[in-house]
């Protein structure tokens, strides 16, 4: 069953077509991943699927509610974490989770009951009556997060949730995610961080200048991009970058000391760089192969942002 | 619509903004000391009949303070950034926009009940008709909410900059709204000029609650101030719409 459905959603501010025909099918229980460049258009599609913005054209679902339709009804199923968003300052910890946990109905004892839990859970428990104000980035952060998280949202919706954050904060972040997807909420993301993405989705789609451009899961986002394995090779001199002009290498890159040789045949490079190597004089300091990472399927896919 | 979601969404919403904006600085000095010495400027010292101004005094009073609120919400909210995350929760334009009216109305209505209370003490203020009153302060409160949340609408994420447009649009309207000279003894132009403030029709229906006198019937003030409520609120809302749509 998709729990979060969206169709040819369109977004433009003035001329500038911001969201281009997007439409998404999110299965119950999946980490869905939206990767992009910076002004790909992640934050106004997450805008337009949580009902902060309403589409030019096209609609969104959540748990079969038209969030535009039932605004109130659909965004009772979500938690949602706003890139821009924070929780109140002049409210204490515990304050702003309580107030956030009535808008879903909680009774007073099971509001009481999960705030507990949660300030626990996000090791905040002994400042709960502390005003926010006084909180760091990553605490506010984790109170954001408890906020979104209290009413145990069939639906969580992310967007940029570790920017900024420190080492810790943000291993707090990805473990409270996997813990409210082991619960049951089916995760949508949105994040720079490509190894992020990796780690924690089971499909990701890639968004460049408001369209989708790929959607798969990572593993068949990176074999789907075979032409760039790549061989790296380190000589002991300085070489020419014609020296690698080669039919089978479609893309030459100085890498540091070392140059990064993409192809689909990295057998034939190999060798093709050992002859070179003894043509020139050179001696070859350290040389590997490998498969593509998700970062170059998606930086080969936005074109280099 | 889920009638019980939608009044459940206004009221957390009154509900915050009472915690947090009530002792705001901008709220206590424009809605509460504003008013306050307005009325000392122009009465003490003056051996004026307080019984005849005092329902003037508090058509301003309820006025200044039901305006307060709305107009710092919205900005201090963008502002603080906490506008992205409201909206992400169970909430509509709709309910945002009457959670702000009803926290501004709740505040005014709370002061100015306290300085009819008093002033009913001190100067031992006529009641001709309780009902009256009681409607008078539900609307009136109500009305200029609204007006303070229609001076929020616009797209401004600077509370002192909205606070100085809400007092220049706010500081005129009491000059020519019955407040320092009584409504009967108006002359002809600025009989016009007055008619077209809607805190005249406030004024004179606490006249009529308080001193038995008015110069409109109580219907026709009564109907004037619903229809500025109902555009005060479609105002704000088209125009929160509008600066949403450009997620503004």
């Amino acid at each position: 069953m998709d729990v979060i459905e969206a169709d040819n959603l369109c977004k433009s501010f003035g001329s500038f077509t911001a969201v281009d025909n997007v439409s998404i099918a999110v299965r119950k229980g999946e980490i869905f991943g939206f990767l992009g460049p910076n002004g790909a258009g992640k934050t106004t599609t997450i805008r337009m699927l949580t009902g902060v913005l309403t589409p030019d054209n096209g609609s969104a679902r959540i748990c079969g509610i038209n969030i535009h339709d039932h605004p109130l009804e659909a965004k009772l199923r979500m938690g949602i974490i706003p890139e821009n968003g924070t929780v109140y300052s002049d409210l204490t910890a515990e304050q702003n989770i309580l107030w956030t946990a009535k808008f879903y109905g909680l009774d007073s004892v099971s509001r009481k009951k999960r705030a507990d839990e949660i300030l626990s859970y996000l090791g905040l428990a002994e400042r709960k009556d502390d005003i926010v104000r006084t909180f760091s980035k990553g605490m506010r952060q984790r109170i954001c997060i408890a906020c979104a998280i209290v009413p145990s949202p069939p639906v969580l919706f992310l967007d940029e949730p570790t920017g900024g954050l420190d080492v810790y904060s943000r291993r707090l972040v990805i473990d409270t995610i996997r813990r409210m997807n082991d619960e049951g909420s089916t995760v949508f993301l949105t994040t720079h961080n490509i190894e992020e993405a990796n780690e924690l989705c089971t499909v990701i789609s890639v968004i460049n200048r408001g369209k989708i451009i790929a959607t798969g899961s990572p593993e068949k986002l990176k074999r789907s991009f075979d032409k760039a394995n790549y061989v790296e090779i380190a000589f002991d001199q300085a070489v020419k970058r014609e020296w690698f002009s080669h039919g089978a290498i479609s893309r030459a890159e100085p890498r540091g000391d070392k140059w990064r040789l993409y192809t689909e045949d990295p057998d034939l490079i190999l060798k093709y760089c050992a002859a070179l190597a003894e043509r020139e004089h050179l001696k070859i300091l350290s040389i590997a192969t490998s498969t593509p990472t998700l970062e170059e399927a998606f930086v080969q896919l936005t074109g280099g942002g | 619509m889920d009638y019980r979601l939608f009044t459940r969404s206004v009221l957390l919403v009154t509900e915050k903004n009472m915690r947090i904006y009530y002792f705001k600085g901008g709220v206590v000095i424009f809605g509460l000391l504003f008013p306050f010495l307005m009325f000392l400027t122009f009465f003490i010292g003056r051996n004026l009949d307080l019984i005849l101004f005092f329902p003037a005094f508090l058509g301003m009073m309820l006025f200044f303070s039901s305006s307060s609120t709305g107009p710092l919400i919205t900005p201090w909210e963008k502002r603080e950034r906490t506008y992205e995350r409201l909206l992400s929760l169970p909430v509509t334009l709709e309910t945002l926009i009457l959670g702000d009216i009803l926290s501004g109305s709740l505040f005014g209505i709370a002061i100015t009940t306290v300085v009819w209370g008093v002033g009913s003490v001190l100067i031992h203020l006529p009641l001709k008709n309780p009902a009256l009153l009681a409607v008078t302060l539900l609307l009136g409160a109500f009305t200029f909410a609204a007006l303070g949340t229609l001076l929020s609408s616009p797209a401004m994420n600077n509370p002192s900059n909205v606070m100085l447009l809400s007092n220049l649009i706010r500081l005129p309207l009491i000059f020519v709204s019955g407040i320092f000279i009584p409504l009967s003894q108006l002359g002809s132009w600025e009989w016009v000029l007055t008619s077209l403030s809607p805190l005249t029709y406030l004024v004179d229906l606490f006249d009529a609650a308080i001193n038995g006198n008015a110069v409109y019937p109580a219907p026709v003030d009564i109907a004037v101030l619903l229809v500025v409520i109902l555009v005060f609120i479609n105002t704000a809302r088209l125009i929160q719409q509008y600066n949403l749509s450009k997620g503004i």
